[in-house]
């Protein structure tokens, strides 16, 4: 039972990568990759590692995407555009 | 080289590296096999140190000196994060509008932050006797200090969070752990070892030096993700360029 | 069974290799870059897997349990927290790229030829 759920993990790991991959725009390719950390985090938890999977389940569902995102909005802002400031948060 | 040469040049080196790494993969012990040596002795050292999470002592008593080596990588990509997005000469700093937000979302937030601000304090303050730590715990209470900038705006998470506080956090995690182990060779050791007393199995004062080597990896982390989310934060929401003239050859065209 | 978790681990690698290599957008290379470091971790946790072994953490567990490996836990579980920083310095990278030179696309960052 053990084994089939290990497998089940991997597979979707597999394919979530897969996914962050061939997704060529960032910010779809940040909520993949959101995804491929709780992938992750599964696939730990079923391999009896609860520290990695804790680590992994923070950093790469929350810190690694949040960071993607504000680049894309700092990097996708047209330099001396100041129009779209109104409903800033 | 091209770009279709590049992807040819791959192919040929990725087909290379599968050949090996399958015929490597068959070599290996297969998966779930029992034979585990270095591990059944981290295990025993870890218990005669009276350390009930066995990888909170490989990572800050039977290996410490890699972890100084992690966590100094750590304080130095937020050293270069922190030099490479700080504000040039050329850019101005334009407050954001503040958002309108719903009474109930922003009391929600209030309430929540303290609860899960205390949970991450909780996991790292107990990595030596269940499965936490300074890296996770440091992670853990740093997003959750920006529970505030999701529920209210940009303005209320400035409002709890002082950069320069979590500066010298940052600074001061990291010197605490080589003080504690320069500490070790003064009590008579080697640097990084265990030289503190090692208290009762499963308590909280488990561990000797693994507890003080946590809690400087735990302020290490928080702070510098703070500062890293800190600064990413200012770049995207408040810093602009004063002139319109970085347009380097890009025809005002977007080629994001 | 008894390799897949290291072919997966494998296929993660490659994948995410090809992504840097076909990239056309420094923020998805960073992510790429991402993918391959989590092929790592895939292959250290395979590695030290112990059928009928639970989590080397011994304050609820008998002390003669049998435990999965804990070291190439302790190794996998710093290198996700330092692997997320090294993601921010990279990003801080692209965000002064796109300053100075106004574009994120590889191919048209023609300074950076040799």
């Amino acid at each position: 039972m053990t084994d089939a759920l290990i497998v089940v993990a991997l597979l979707l790991v597999a394919g979530a990568a897969t996914a962050a991959v061939l997704n060529r725009d960032p910010v779809r390719q940040a909520l993949v990759l959101s995804f491929l950390g709780l992938a992750l985090a599964l696939l730990f938890t079923f391999l009896q590692a609860p520290d990695v999977a804790l680590s992994q389940l923070a950093v790469g569902s929350a810190v690694t995407p949040l960071m993607i995102l504000l680049t894309v909005r700092k990097v996708r802002r047209r330099p001396g555009d100041s129009t779209d400031k109104g409903h800033e948060r | 080289m091209s770009a279709r040469g590049r992807l040819w040049l791959f192919l040929v080196a990725a087909a290379a590296f599968a050949m090996v790494f399958v015929t490597a993969c068959f070599s290996l012990p297969p998966f779930g096999s029992g034979h585990h040596p270095y591990g059944e002795r981290a295990v025993r050292a870890a218990l005669s140190h009276h350390t009930a999470n066995v990888i909170a002592s490989v990572n800050f008593d039977l290996r410490a000196l890699d972890t100084l080596g992690e966590e100094t990588i750590l304080f130095a990509a937020v050293l270069g994060t922190v030099v490479l997005l700080r504000q040039t000469a050329d850019e101005q700093r334009r407050r954001p509008a503040p958002a309108v937000v719903r009474p109930r979302v922003r009391w929600f937030a209030l309430a929540m932050l303290p609860l899960a601000m205390l949970v991450g304090l909780y996991v790292i303050a107990h990595g030596q006797i269940s499965p936490g730590g300074g890296f996770q715990g440091g992670v853990v209470t740093a997003t959750a200090l920006h529970l505030l900038y999701l529920a209210a705006d940009y303005r209320a998470l400035e409002r709890v969070r002082p950069v320069p506080l979590y500066e010298i956090g940052d600074a001061a995690g990291e010197a605490a752990y080589v003080v504690t182990g320069l500490g070790a060779l003064l009590a008579g050791s080697a640097f990084l070892a265990n030289v503190l007393p090692l208290g009762t199995f499963a308590t909280l004062s488990s561990g000797g030096t693994v507890i003080l080597l946590n809690a400087a990896v735990g302020i290490e982390v928080t702070s510098g993700i703070v500062v890293l989310l800190a600064r990413f934060l200012d770049q995207a929401v408040e810093i602009e360029n004063a002139d319109d003239g970085n347009d380097h050859g890009n025809d005002g065209k977007e080629r994001v | 069974m008894t390799v897949l978790p290291y072919l997966i681990a494998g296929w993660i690698f490659l994948i995410g290799v090809y992504g840097l290599v076909t990239s056309r957008n420094l923020i998805h290379a960073v992510g790429c870059l991402a993918v391959a470091q989590s092929s790592t971790y895939v292959l250290l946790l395979g590695v030290g897997y112990r059928r009928g072994g639970t989590a080397p953490v011994f304050s609820d567990a008998p002390t003669d349990s049998r435990v999965v490996d804990p070291v190439v836990q302790a190794l996998a579980l710093t290198d996700i927290v330092v692997g997320a920083t090294v993601t921010a310095l990279l990003l801080a990278l692209v965000v002064q790229l796109r300053k100075r030179h106004g574009t994120v696309d590889p191919d048209a960052l023609s300074e950076l030829k040799g």
